[in-house]
């Protein structure tokens, strides 16, 4: 096994069994921040020693044998707590949707944003601060603060540790798909170090697995799976043997895994059947027109701008109608394209991607000076190396 | 668990308010009334506030009392009422603030047990 295995395989065995051991000490001892930090503690230790000593056969009671040995040296002075946690033996019998009960605590809509990603990452997820601040660029204080709050806060303003009610199962699963949603867009566009990227979109497939597999008739929960898994299919062709980003329309497709990409292709036709369109269902039917298509030019774009349309009609925003011009390009031309792009200058002046395409389409409208004054402008607007590296590029043969 | 949900005005409110109708305006205070009377259960006490034009705010960080005419905040928005409720946890408090007819916005605050 090579060391990014080993890696690979640490991290699958804890976020397998990190989030189930959490939702069954809350249970069992009534606290939740008190459970959660038993398991990070159990899981620190377990990070520590199983490189060493292997991954044990039994990895869920290793875990909780050390978090339970834990938690009754430090309750020491909270009797309650310690004497419940005395009363528990493995094996601990689960509860069906205890972990569902964990991620719609953690993404409650009480708690800020970022709180609400820090906290399901290491809670439900099994990750350690350290590596929730390595994934998002903040220093592990700063994610070690925001756990302390959020945690103090679901504790003193009585934010339960239950299934939302009917009424509320719409917007409470919405929360937590926008923190999925997060994960990925956070390690695709991988601000992060490389490793620490990868993990979060795996995180993030895991995750919408999960609740995919607890909420089976939410068609979005779907939706955002494909969406991540169409993504992480075209892995492969995204990055060139030297790691600088490959354009789509260069990307080598054969490199693609195209069993996962009909398989996600599959499971967003089964969401769509109910009938039910949202954003995420939607942006994964427009990557599929991409990751479907066997060549740039069988890209059906009349289909892509067709769903950008819908998409707008659910979730308007500035970046959706940038690029549903970019699709436009391909069905009316340049001129339209660049017209449509011209109504949104206003709102994403500041936003490197419009600058870029602009660049584009004046290079294809032959105004290659307006083009490379656009290709400079986006090249000051983005901190993303790889993005910058694809720009430098363009000015230099351009 | 007892929270406190405070009822906080806008100078918008306020003149959309002023705007209505006698018989809209009666309408607006029967959808309050209403809302009341669903929750009685819960509900354990507190009141509608006077105009922020009536408060008085008195400090107490300098040397001396300092006392002035106005809401301890300077600005659009402005405690308008509270009611004192007793509830399971934060979702139930949450569900009734969202379909609380009256004022633009609710702030939910736990008591100190």
């Amino acid at each position: 096994m090579s060391p990014g295995d080993a890696h690979d395989e640490l991290a699958r065995v804890v976020r397998e069994h990190a989030g189930r051991l959490a939702a069954a000490l809350v249970r069992l001892i009534g606290d939740f921040s008190t459970a959660e930090d038993l398991v990070q503690d159990a899981v620190v230790a377990a990070l520590e020693r199983w490189p060493v000593d292997g991954i044990p056969d039994r990895p869920d009671a290793w875990l909780f044998t050390v978090a339970r040995r834990r938690g009754l040296d430090v309750l020491r002075r909270e009797a309650r707590y310690r004497e419940k946690l005395a009363r528990v033996r493995w094996p601990v019998p689960p509860e069906p949707d205890e972990r569902l009960r964990l991620v719609f605590t953690c993404c409650h809509p009480a708690l800020p944003r970022p709180a609400q990603v820090a906290l399901t990452l290491r809670v439900v997820c099994g990750l350690t601060t350290a590596q929730v601040g390595r994934a998002f660029l903040v220093p592990e204080a700063t994610v070690a603060q925001r756990i302390t709050r959020a945690k103090r806060k679901i504790a003193d303003a009585g934010i339960p540790y239950r299934l939302p009610s009917d009424a509320d199962l719409g917007d409470r699963v919405g929360e937590v798909l926008t923190v999925v949603y997060l994960m990925l867009n956070e390690g695709y566009l991988s601000s992060g170090g490389e490793v620490a990227s990868q993990r979060l979109v795996d995180d993030a497939a895991w995750l919408a697995a999960l609740l995919h597999e607890l909420l089976p008739d939410e068609p979005e929960v779907a939706g955002l799976l494909a969406l991540i898994r169409l993504h992480r299919a075209r892995q492969g062709g995204r990055f060139s043997a030297d790691g600088g980003l490959v354009l789509l329309a260069d990307q080598d497709r054969s490199r693609w895994d195209h069993v996962a990409i009909a398989d996600a292709v599959a499971l967003l036709t089964r969401a769509a059947r109910r009938q039910r369109p949202g954003p995420y269902q939607l942006q994964a039917a427009i990557v599929a027109c991409h990751a479907e298509a066997a060549r740039w030019e069988d890209t059906d774009w009349e289909q892509i701008v067709l769903l950008y349309d819908l998409l707008l009609t659910v979730a308007p925003s500035p970046v959706t109608r940038l690029h549903r011009a970019v699709a436009l390009r391909y069905v009316a031309g340049p001129s339209a394209a660049l017209r449509s792009l011209d109504e949104l200058g206003d709102q994403l002046d500041r936003y490197h991607l419009l600058h870029a395409t602009r660049a584009g389409l004046l290079r294809d409208l032959g105004r290659p000076d307006e083009a490379r004054a656009a290709d400079e402008r986006a090249l000051r607007l983005t901190s993303n190396p790889a993005e910058q590296a694809i720009l430098h590029e363009r000015l230099r043969w351009t | 668990m007892k929270y406190v949900l405070l009822f906080v005005d806008t100078e918008q409110f306020h003149a959309d308010l002023e705007a209505l109708t006698p018989d809209d305006r009666a309408r607006a205070f029967a959808l309050v009334d209403e809302w009341m009377a669903e929750h009685r259960q819960v509900i354990r006490g507190g009141s509608k506030l006077q105009d922020r034009h009536t408060a008085t705010t008195v400090r107490l960080d300098g040397p001396e009392p300092i006392v002035t005419d106005g809401p301890f905040v300077e600005g659009k928005e402005v405690v308008s009422g509270y009611l004192e409720v007793e509830v399971a946890d934060l979702d139930e408090a949450l569900a009734m603030a969202r379909t609380w007819p009256g004022c633009p916005v609710v702030e939910i605050r736990p008591l100190e047990s």
